[in-house]
């Protein structure tokens, strides 16, 4: 059976990890190497990797340590931040990146999201959407939620499927950094409406809240980032409680 | 032993590559005809569209060249799909090394899987020390059918080939190299294979 996936987002900026990591056997809790590879000896299913720094530096950086990840882990990895071009993509997938996610880049050129389907098939083309709700409706949001535009978040998700991504990852801005649980009905309407892996983020703060995401939201795969970072969830413990409640998941060994 | 990945511009084969690495195994990243017949062990990776990576296998002339080693060959994602003799993907015809046709999950699933399913009914040297219903990661919109040569299911929108074998050719639909210890085990199980 095709298990639900838990999902690790670790914010990078200038090769280091951004928030403050609190886990007490790393000898560098700034190293994304070190950090990515303790989480996949805990079994976290796949790992984002969110570059949020912005210096021309970036690309080259961010490619360094794509490669040394890829050396480090053998589990698959996604990455985002700023990514706006098929070269862009070009280099990230050479170093060992196994998908990227387009968010911004997206809305303002939607044919990159045909291009890269195109050049490197749906497989590894995850495309972020950040929205909130605005009067009762979902609008896609820019710029890491900064920007509102007057996209619907439905209909753009279904354009997106349409032009060839192959998988969602949807952040409700109202619900990150809440700790108060996933956009649920939300998310339950996209896996209805959309036939595309869609991935839950924003507003994990305990166990449950993932088992919610999982059954009420359809969600087909979890992301988190502080509950992970500060230990105030740890994998094994998720799934196992997961596990308990009937919900599929990957325990090896 | 020098193992040969056959280069043919197919997706992601860095991780391939740290794969063997981290197994200790010399390994080349080619499409030299003569460092491919001579390697101990060859891997034939793919990703993307079936019709792109047939096209590309016969512009380097690499589609006879697969169909004639001798030595063990590993198929991974599509490079096991395209061992077969026709996929629904594009309406292509692959390697025809075994019969059977490539078919596209139907949208009563989503499609693409993508993530960690259990696999099942493992049989042969490939699964060596690896138990029933241990996870893959895997990520397809086409699967191969049950089929005389199948050699592990696995289930998504119903019962499909995960892995198969004839003769010297292996393929596995699922990612070795991105399969945490399992898979680690199987690769090193390739690799452990006599010629």
């Amino acid at each position: 059976m095709l298990t639900k996936r838990i999902i690790p987002c670790l914010d990078i900026k200038d090769g280091r990890t951004v928030k403050g990591v609190n886990f007490v056997n790393l000898r560098d809790a700034g190293d994304p190497v070190e950090l990515a590879a303790q989480y996949a000896s805990e079994q976290a299913d796949e790992l984002v990797f969110l570059d949020i720094s912005a210096t021309e530096q970036k690309r080259k950086t961010l490619a360094d340590l794509v490669l040394r990840v890829a050396a480090a882990i053998d589990i698959p990895f996604t990455v985002g931040g700023g990514i706006i071009s098929v070269s862009d993509v070009e280099i990230l997938l050479k170093n060992g990146a196994d998908k990227v996610s387009i968010n911004s880049a997206a809305v303002k050129n939607p044919n990159l999201i045909d291009e890269l389907a195109n050049q490197f098939g749906s497989q590894c083309v995850v495309v972020a959407i950040d929205a909130k709700q605005i009067n009762g409706q979902w609008k896609v949001h820019l710029v890491g939620g900064k920007v509102p535009t007057e996209l619907n978040l439905f209909d753009w998700a279904k354009e997106v499927e349409s032009r060839g991504a192959g998988e969602i990852l949807f952040t409700s801005m109202d619900h990150d950094g809440t700790k108060q649980g996933f956009a649920n009905e939300a998310l339950a309407q996209l896996s209805e409406e959309i036939n595309l892996p869609i991935i839950a983020s924003g507003g994990a703060g305990k166990v449950s809240h993932f088992m919610d995401t999982f059954t009420y939201g359809k969600a087909d795969a979890a992301l988190a980032a502080s509950v992970f970072h500060f230990g105030e969830i740890g994998i094994p413990e998720l799934k196992k409680e997961l596990k308990l409640q009937q919900v599929a998941v990957r325990l090896d060994g | 032993m020098v193992v040969a990945i056959i280069d043919y511009g197919a997706g992601n084969t860095k991780s391939l590559q740290f794969a063997l690495d981290r197994l200790g195994v010399n390994n080349l990243l080619t499409s030299d005809a003569d460092r491919i017949k001579n390697a101990d062990k060859v891997i034939f990776p793919g990703q993307g569209a079936a019709g792109s990576a047939m096209k590309k296998l016969k512009h380097y002339n690499l589609d006879s060249l697969i169909i004639g080693l001798k030595q063990p060959v590993l198929g991974i994602c599509l490079g096991m799909q395209l061992l077969c003799e026709h996929t629904e993907e594009g309406d292509v015809e692959g390697l025809g090394i075994i019969q059977g046709t490539v078919k596209r999950f139907t949208n009563e699933v989503k499609v693409p899987q993508m993530g960690w399913n259990s696999i099942h009914e493992l049989n042969g040297p490939l699964f060596q020390g690896i138990e029933n219903d241990s996870h893959m990661y895997l990520v397809h919109s086409y699967y191969v059918p049950k089929l005389h040569e199948t050699v592990a299911l696995c289930n998504y929108n119903g019962i499909y080939s995960v892995a198969l074998q004839k003769n010297n050719f292996y393929g596995v639909q699922f990612h070795p190299e991105k399969s945490s210890s399992k898979g680690q085990l199987l690769l090193n199980n390739f690799l452990n294979l006599e010629r």
